[in-house]
Formats: C-alpha cells, sequence, structure tokens
C-alpha cells in the first residue's frame, strides 16, 4: 500500500516541468532525488538545486508541492545540497528531450581548467555538426553557454557541464 | 567553539555577499553583452552561497536571525569581508582581476572544506567549489586575454594589479578565529593555501605577461569590521529596501 503511494507521489512530482528549460521535467534533470511517504502518510520530496544561486528552486518546489496535492498527497519539500547536483544526474531521456529543444546537452566530463580555449567538443543541437564555437561561458540561465555552429550557422545554447 | 565557527561562516558569506553586490552593479553596463551576462550570473553563484552560510550561521547562532536579518540587518562595523570585496569596481579589467584572485582563493578553500569535520559546511564546499572552478576559468581567461592583449588593455591589467596588490595580504591573514577552525578541521588556514594560490596566480600572469604580485604590504581591519570609505556607500544601497520597510518580503 505504502510502496503503491509512493510510486503515485513519485510519478506526480517527476511529471512536474522545469520553468526555464520546460522539456525537460524535474526527473530528467535529476534536481528530484526522491520521493516517500513517512509514517504520518506526508509525502517527503526532496529537491536539489542545479547551481547555489539558482533562481528558479524556489519556483520548482512550488509546482512539486503543488503537483503533490493535486494528487491528493500532503506534501513536505526538503531541499538537500549533498551530494552537490551534476549533469551527469541528468538522464539519458533529459538528455535526448534537451537535444531535440535546441540545448545541446553536457559533454561528459567536460569541466577542465582551460576548456575557453578549445579542447571540448559541443555538438550543433540542429544539424550534429562538430564545427562549434563558444560565444559565451555563460548564457541565459545559471545552468547554459551560449555556442554558434559553424555549419548551419545557427547560435544554441549548451547546458554546461558541472 | 560555536562562536568561532559562527564568526568563520559570517565572515565567507559577507565576503560573498559584498562582492556579488559588486558584481551586480556590472549589469546593464558590461562592455559586451557576453560579460553583461557573466557578470550577475557569478553574482548569482556568489549570493546563493552567501544565502546557504547564513542560513547556517543564524541556526548555530540560534537568536532568532534568518539569512535576510544577517544580511540585511547588521551595521557597517558588524560586516567582516576581506577589503578587497567592498572595493569599488574600477573598470572591467580590475573586476575581472579581483574575481579572479577571490576565485582561485574561492577554490582552494572549497576544495579543503570539502572534507571539513561540520557535514553541512562540507556540502556547501562541495556546491559551491563547481562554482568557484567554472569562474576561475573564466575569469582568467581575461586577465590573460587583456594583460595580454593591446597596448590598451595590458595598461588597464597593470593599472588594476597595482590598484590591488595592497589588499591581498589579507586574504592569508590568521587570527584566533581561523586558528579555532582549522585546529577543529572545520575550515583550512588560510596561510597554507597562500602558496598554492601563488603558484595559480603566477601561472596566469605569465601567460598574461603580467609581473608576480607582492604581498609584503597589506591593508587590513575587514575580519575586524573596519572598513573603506566605499562600504558605506555599498551598504546604504544594499539595505535600502530592509531599512525602509524593515522585514518586507517580495
Amino acid at each position: 500500500m505504502v510502496d503503491l503511494q509512493a510510486r503515485q507521489a513519485w510519478a506526480a512530482a517527476a511529471a512536474v516541468l522545469d520553468p526555464e528549460v520546460p522539456a525537460v521535467t524535474v526527473a530528467d534533470l535529476g534536481i528530484l532525488r526522491s520521493v516517500e511517504i513517512d509514517v504520518n502518510g506526508r509525502a517527503i520530496a526532496r529537491v536539489t538545486p542545479t547551481y547555489s544561486g539558482c533562481p528558479a528552486v524556489l519556483a520548482i518546489e512550488l509546482a512539486i508541492e503543488v503537483a503533490l496535492i493535486k494528487a491528493g498527497f500532503d506534501p513536505v519539500i526538503e531541499r538537500v545540497i549533498t551530494p552537490a547536483w551534476t549533469t551527469d544526474w541528468i538522464t539519458e531521456q533529459g538528455r535526448e528531450k534537451l537535444r531535440a529543444y535546441g540545448i545541446a546537452p553536457p559533454v561528459m566530463g567536460s569541466s577542465s581548467k582551460r576548456a575557453l580555449f578549445g579542447d571540448v567538443v559541443v555538438a550543433c543541437p540542429r544539424c550534429a555538426g562538430q564545427n562549434t564555437s563558444k560565444l559565451s561561458e555563460f548564457g541565459s540561465t545559471a545552468c547554459k553557454a551560449h555556442y554558434r555552429c559553424n555549419t548551419c550557422l545557427e547560435p544554441f545554447d549548451y547546458f554546461k557541464c558541472i | 567553539m560555536q562562536k568561532a565557527t559562527f564568526l568563520a561562516l559570517i565572515r565567507l558569506a559577507d565576503d560573498h555577499l559584498i562582492l556579488g553586490h559588486r558584481l551586480s552593479e556590472w549589469c546593464g553596463h558590461a562592455p559586451m553583452l557576453e560579460e553583461d551576462l557573466a557578470m550577475p550570473n557569478i553574482a548569482l553563484d556568489l549570493i546563493g552561497q552567501a544565502r546557504a552560510l547564513y542560513s547556517y550561521a543564524g541556526e548555530i547562532e540560534a537568536a532568532g536571525r534568518d539569512e535576510d536579518a544577517l544580511a540585511f540587518g547588521r551595521i557597517e562595523r558588524e560586516y567582516q569581508n576581506l577589503l578587497i570585496c567592498e572595493l569599488e569596481n574600477g573598470d572591467f579589467a580590475q573586476t575581472m582581476l579581483r574575481q579572479f584572485y577571490f576565485a582561485s582563493f574561492m577554490l582552494l578553500l572549497w576544495e579543503q572544506a570539502q572534507r571539513s569535520s561540520n557535514t553541512i559546511l562540507a556540502a556547501i564546499a562541495a556546491k559551491a567549489v563547481k562554482e568557484a572552478k567554472y569562474h576561475r576559468r573564466h575569469c582568467g581567461e581575461w586577465v590573460i586575454r587583456l594583460g595580454d592583449g593591446t597596448d590598451e588593455s595590458a595598461l588597464r591589467m597593470q593599472a588594476a594589479c597595482a590598484v590591488l596588490e595592497p589588499y591581498l595580504a589579507e586574504f592569508f591573514q590568521v587570527d584566533e578565529v581561523v586558528l579555532e577552525m582549522s585546529k577543529n578541521s572545520i575550515l583550512p588556514d588560510p596561510l597554507s593555501l597562500r602558496a598554492a594560490w601563488l603558484a595559480d596566480v603566477c601561472e596566469v600572469f605569465g601567460a598574461a605577461k603580467i609581473a608576480p604580485p607582492d604581498l609584503s604590504h597589506a591593508h587590513k581591519g575587514g575580519r575586524k569590521g573596519r572598513h573603506t570609505e566605499a562600504m558605506g556607500h555599498l551598504l546604504a544601497q544594499l539595505q535600502y529596501m530592509q531599512r525602509s520597510f524593515p522585514n518586507m518580503t517580495w
């Protein structure tokens, strides 16, 4: 019984979309860490921020709370910061959704010291071209950098690797 | 011990809040759009880190002060940030050089603090270390680009070095709070980070064709709440809303 409830609560919370990248869910991004039902029947959802200063954290927590209430649960949202979120937690499905949305998913293990002068290849999410250049180390949100494809000439966001 | 931990957290939080506030002043004024995004992004990270530190400091103090009360409700003498954090931005070169110095130092400090005996601080550090790494790289590349760039950019970077140099040694100042923290393996003694920091700075300066900094003279006082003239002006802006409408929320 409790197990079924936990699954239902997870399904409700996991379907919440990221407010800044509405192509992916909080589960796809790996920021919804767990949902369990405690002894008092409350749904405990644990959420971790991507960046310390991510301004979307509060909106995400509220959206998960609302989703759980709508699904008939009595939610408690807990913010956890350990272990620290990493882009490696973005699911394979999440990476594909990002790409389809026009955002290049993080290149695994690319958080090197001097990546600015070009030791990482980020493929264009539109034409899959490998010849791309970084326009800006920081993009429209804390989690993205800005690139341009030199093949199809389209600019695109890159979900940077941490 | 709890008192020393509280003070150590406040110092770190103040460094991040005050420097984050300074960086945010560039929003809408940067020399190019990319940097107009970069500086507020870095500022957000710093202020996010400050929030975690203030919240935890408030819990330890157990006097009912939350992150907002600590960030906005103190007088100038109660802030214990490094003086370098509060200095006016100067030009873009000076802003980037300061940010590079700070990120390089914090990267070393957070790396050690990930193994802190204090598990909450270790968790904050594990998160912040990734962000500091990104800041250090971004700002370090700017130091190189400007230092070894045009005649004008090289002059600007050299001028920035001269302005900031007297504020560097304060990073490594040791006092009873620092010793208490390192003795209990809560935070590293900053003096123990000096050689690694200088090596990192010299590596970037070598590529930027800048002479290594001289750390023999230091303006000090930030850790005792004695600030430069710039601080009062900064706080007037930072605290305006909370002073006008105490306990306001958005």
